[in-house]
């Protein structure tokens, strides 16, 4: 059968083996899909697979290591700070990413109302996002200083507190003022997520849940929220996921101090092995953030689900 | 169901008014359709009486009670949006059961009146499914069933059925109309389809540039158009206009371009010489020995009529024959207009000048 589909051919090709790698239809897929599987082994593939190795051996910078099976994890599992680490790297990702979700959302509802200088001000609220993380740090640094804070200085001059607060020094105050700063830089990329997904909501769906009734309350409760959804299991992921590996505001602001209080995986991991030198110790505990960021991943695949009401045929 | 009053409605937005003095008296169980062009107003009258679009100046009252400052939930009307503006995150009896659901209903109440409208629209096999599973005319059908589940003193429809194909159309046109007549509650519905607005009516609302043009009953504004405007808007195909003058020198006759001489059964007083615009429609037209002199140009057969594009006095008109003539491009033939159903308009003001 096959012989007669080809048979009537113009010219019958004798093909060597390069011949037929050049022009078969599936070997072509393969070459486009190379520069993209090129890249990923290289630069994501081969770093993961290196990193979970060095935690399974001892070495340091300057020297090659040995496997030693699972010591340095049974090493991290007696370190109290490797646990106030993953402790802290908790504590951070579900405050910040809970306020981001909430400040977020209401920005988005605010800017997706009409009101003057609108584009102005979708604009402006993505400011945070565009400023380099390491320069807001510093600002954020300088804003939380001990002696130059400008926090400080204006609660003393109207007379609220009369010794400056020490902010980064203090263990609450430091976790405090990390939060804020990873929120501060973290809502404009939830909040314009989130309004692009409430500008997919045809006005249409408000009248006509206004006309049924509805409150300001009510049509949120029943059609913007769940029509949104999908939009939040995605932005929140994301968010979750860059807060839990946060490493340069840290860094920038405390270097995980003081006495460890704002020590996320992200750092400890970085002081452990490019500071100290321990690279399988450090490599150990960036492994160990990985079934944090699988669970993660887990929520959002099955809230990322197609709902019910998302499937059949799109004819409209 | 109630009567619905419109007096004086004026809408602005900004300094830009786009409705100039609407006055429309509907009767109780009335079936009133508000046709236009687009832009004329219609669809922000019918949002007004919704209560999507504040009042500038008028009033509207619903039964009794003047709405102008009542909420949109408080005024007891249903509308049928354009796009069906269906939750498509609910099934289609979650859908006609929302409103009553706000409302705090019992759930046995609930069901009941979901069950009965369902069965009215003959969606009752379709009550689990999600809007995107159902088909153009089902959408349509579950935007209706969510208004009647409310059993409101008044349907709004804003052009229900304009998303859909033309075959659907004519099918669901007729549902409505049965639905109305089986319901008779009050109903206001715009479309920009004459078709639809002369098939449905009881009583046709013409508006054009933010005014009302004409208001009555089918026939009447197909068989006495107040104004050219009218004239031109109802039927299809359109009404044919010729420019001229009336002359009365024994018998009345218009006399057209080119010196076209077309009967007229009488002629309004004191016109001898006015220069008036004469509206024949297609279907009256004859072919008569006496006809004005015209070179056909274009024939369409549809079978059950023939569309014919002449040249009249070097005018184009439509004349449609429902007698199979032979006719051929280039061919000449008399046109003769019936004189007792023919229009004349004011040239300089559009207004009909014969009874």
């Amino acid at each position: 059968m096959a012989d007669i589909a080809v048979a009537p051919r113009a010219k019958p090709q004798i093909q060597g083996a390069w011949d037929q790698l050049k022009h078969n239809r599936n070997w072509l897929g393969f070459w486009f899909m190379v520069p993209a599987m090129a890249f990923l082994i290289f630069f994501l593939a081969y770093p993961l697979g290196l990193g979970i190795w060095l935690s399974f051996t001892d070495t340091r910078i300057g020297r090659v290591g040995h496997f030693i099976g699972t010591e340095n994890y049974e090493w991290l599992w007696d370190d109290s700070i490797f646990w106030l680490s993953v402790f802290n790297t908790l504590l951070y990702t579900f405050v910040a990413s809970a306020v981001k979700f909430a400040v977020g959302l209401y920005l988005a509802l605010l800017l997706n109302e009409h009101m003057p200088f609108k584009a102005l001000l979708r604009a402006a609220v993505l400011i945070p996002f565009i400023v380099p993380t390491v320069l807001s740090a510093l600002a954020f640094w300088w804003i939380f200083d001990s002696q130059f804070s400008i926090i400080s200085w204006s609660l003393r001059h109207l007379g609220l507190i009369s010794q400056n607060i020490n902010f980064l020094g203090d263990t609450t105050w430091a976790r405090i003022c990390v939060i804020f700063a990873n929120i501060w830089r973290g809502v404009p990329f939830v909040a314009i997520t989130l309004l692009a997904g409430l500008q997919t909501v045809s006005p249409s769906l408000y009248e006509a849940a206004t006309l049924d009734g509805a409150t300001r309350w009510q049509n949120f409760r029943f059609i913007t929220y769940p029509l949104l959804t999908p939009i939040i299991a995605v932005v929140m992921t994301f968010s979750v996921l860059f807060t839990f590996t946060d490493f340069q505001l840290i860094w920038a602001m405390t270097r995980g101090g003081p006495v460890n209080a704002t020590h996320l995986m992200a750092t400890l991991s970085y002081q452990r092995a490019i500071i100290a030198g321990q690279l399988g110790e450090g490599a150990a505990i960036s492994s160990a953030m990985i079934p944090f960021l699988l669970a993660a991943i887990m929520v959002s695949w099955f809230g990322l689900q197609r709902r019910k009401w998302q499937q059949g045929e799109s004819n409209d | 169901m109630s009567s619905v009053q419109i007096r004086d409605v004026r809408k602005s937005f900004g300094n830009f008014e786009v409705l100039h003095g609407v006055s429309i008296p509907i009767e109780d169980g009335q079936f009133v359709v508000l046709v236009g062009p687009s832009g004329c107003g219609k669809s922000t009258l019918l949002r007004m009486l919704a209560g999507l679009e504040n009042i500038t100046s008028g009033t509207i009252s619903i039964g009794d009670r003047v709405v102008n400052n009542v909420q949109p939930k408080e005024r007891d009307i249903a509308m049928v949006f354009q796009n069906y503006a269906l939750y498509p995150h609910m099934t289609v009896g979650e859908n006609m059961g929302f409103s009553l659901k706000l409302r705090n209903a019992s759930s046995d109440e609930i069901n009941k009146r979901v069950k009965r409208a369902a069965e009215i629209l003959a969606l009752s096999p379709l009550l689990e499914r999600y809007p995107r599973q159902l088909s153009g005319g089902q959408r349509q059908r579950v935007a209706m069933g969510r208004a009647i589940v409310r059993d409101p003193q008044v349907f709004l429809f804003d052009e229900p059925l304009s998303n859909l194909d033309a075959k659907l159309r004519v099918a669901m046109r007729t549902e409505i109309k049965e639905l109305h007549q089986r319901l008779k509650t009050t109903t206001v519905y715009v479309t920009h389809d004459q078709i639809e607005a002369m098939t449905m009516a009881d009583k046709i609302v013409v508006m054009h540039d933010g005014i009302v043009e004409q208001m009555g009953t089918p026939l009447e504004l197909y068989d006495k158009p107040e104004n050219q405007f009218v004239a031109g808007f109802i039927g299809s195909p359109a009404m044919n206009f010729l420019k001229g003058h009336v002359r009365v020198n024994g018998a009345a006759i218009f006399e057209g371009p080119n010196g076209v001489k077309l009967p007229l059964r009488s002629a309004p007083a004191g016109s001898d010489g006015r220069p008036v615009v004469f509206g024949v429609r297609p279907e009256h037209f004859t072919i008569a020995d006496d006809g004005a002199e015209a070179e056909i140009v274009v024939v369409e057969p549809t079978g059950s009529e023939t569309q014919v594009f002449a040249k009249l006095g070097g005018e184009q008109v439509v004349a449609v024959f429902r007698e199979r003539h032979q006719f051929n491009p280039g061919d000449k033939v008399r046109l003769r207009p019936d004189p007792s159903v023919i229009h004349l308009f004011d040239e300089a003001t559009g207004k009909r000048l014969n009874a």
